[in-house]
């Protein structure tokens, strides 16, 4: 009977470690597609402010509003890249999401690139850095220093370091802290098809 | 025999899930011993923790001369081994970049950035990057404070410095202040943890 006793508990225990051992390696989430209908007709939430220059403009979030965006509920799947200019890394595989956006546009794929510049660079770095580029994802600017608090919201696994990315859509959500190559991008993006 | 069987068989899984989850978060949590080491400083001389005398403990800050964010919070890092050094906490700094992957993280750029902020604690090179694994550090900047024990230096504290990069002034906690502040009270540091952008680093 002790044997029995000692032999569930195990059980539960490697149960729970099978648990969290999956959330750990793989951070991916199933989500069901509740809301889908609801959720659409939400329109997007208003920024806090949008800033212009030289004919290019982006818009300005806090993470409450931002958080709309890396949770659409449609037939979309959303490649989110968490960046900055200042960001070598992130500079450097920039091209090949909008490749991705650009190649998959017709099969619902689409591209956000969050930039997490400090705000005196919006207008000296990131604006002239989106014409200079030409790029063509849509570019989001996350103004909320209090990362802390929003970090975790989008994946509770990342440790804070850029470049990040986070790959959704209504039934599937995957986080990768890490550089990507266009390959390793495009295979990646294909399992969410 | 059987449950001897199946208990066997849970154990081994067990034991292999535990093994797995050991293997993907890689460095120090709270509780555990940090390492020493021995490190080059700016003024070419090697430091190690166990020779800074007094010290009741550690602000161990990985940072970089070329990370924004390790920029915005030179001051603030240089503000933290004034108010603590004396109180037993000095910072201690290390680069953990390559300078072959980044330049401006070279030992001569360290060298210069530390004179022209007149840096009051040793700024140490990662040599071989060696160090910041063990720690765990995977971003600059990124804190670690580790209190001295009988045991070893014991890590209290890991992550952000306060909740604003971008404006010292608009700081509403400051996390390494408030876990240093309860050590040296002799307290349970209450926020362990936390979570900040920051460049990554480049090895």
């Amino acid at each position: 009977m002790n044997r029995i006793k000692i032999g569930i508990g195990a059980m539960l225990i490697s149960g729970f470690l099978l648990a969290s051992c999956g959330k750990k390696t793989e951070s991916e989430t199933e989500k069901t597609a509740d809301n889908v209908t609801e959720a659409q007709k939400t329109p997007p939430p208003a920024p806090l402010k949008v800033y212009t220059k030289d004919g290019v403009s982006v818009k300005a979030y806090d993470f409450d509003k931002l958080e709309y965006f890396l949770t659409q509920k449609n037939d979309t799947t959303y490649v989110v890249n968490f960046w900055a200019t200042w960001c070598v890394p992130c500079v450097e595989e920039l091209p090949h999401f909008e490749a991705i956006n650009e190649k998959y546009k017709k099969d619902k794929v689409k591209v956000m690139l969050v930039s997490l510049d400090m705000f005196k660079m919006v207008e000296s770095k990131l604006l002239p850095f989106i014409k200079e580029k030409q790029l063509k994802s849509d570019v989001v600017y996350l103004r909320d220093p209090d990362q802390n608090t929003w970090l975790p919201k989008v994946d509770s696994t990342w440790s804070g370091a850029l470049p990040a990315t986070l790959i959704y859509n209504k039934d599937k959500r995957k986080f990768y802290e890490q550089s990507f190559t266009y390959d390793e991008l495009e295979k990646e993006v294909s399992n969410f098809k | 025999m059987k449950t001897v069987k199946i208990f066997g068989a849970v154990v081994l899984v067990a034991f292999l899930t535990a093994f797995g989850v050991k293997n993907t978060s890689t460095g120090y949590k709270v509780g555990d011993i940090a390492t020493d080491f021995s490190l080059k400083n700016v003024d070419n001389k090697k430091v190690s923790l166990k020779d800074i005398k007094d010290a009741k403990g550690y602000i161990v800050v990985f940072t970089c001369n070329h990370c924004p964010y390790a920029v915005a919070y030179e001051d603030r890092i240089i503000a933290l081994d004034k108010k603590y050094k004396k109180l037993g906490y000095p910072v201690v700094a290390i680069n953990p970049n390559n300078p072959e992957k980044q330049k401006d993280d070279s030992f001569a750029k360290m060298q210069e950035r530390a004179k022209e902020k007149k840096f009051s604690f040793p700024y140490l090179l990662d040599e071989g990057q060696k160090i910041y694994p063990q720690y765990g550090a995977t971003k600059t900047p990124h804190v670690y404070v580790l209190q001295k024990t009988a045991k070893g230096n014991v890590v209290k504290y890991i992550g952000a410095i306060d909740d604003n990069y971008e404006d010292a002034a608009a700081v509403k906690t400051k996390y390494v202040e408030n876990a240093v502040d309860a050590l040296v009270k002799g307290k349970e540091v209450s926020v362990k943890e936390t979570k900040a952008i920051g460049c990554s680093i480049k090895a």
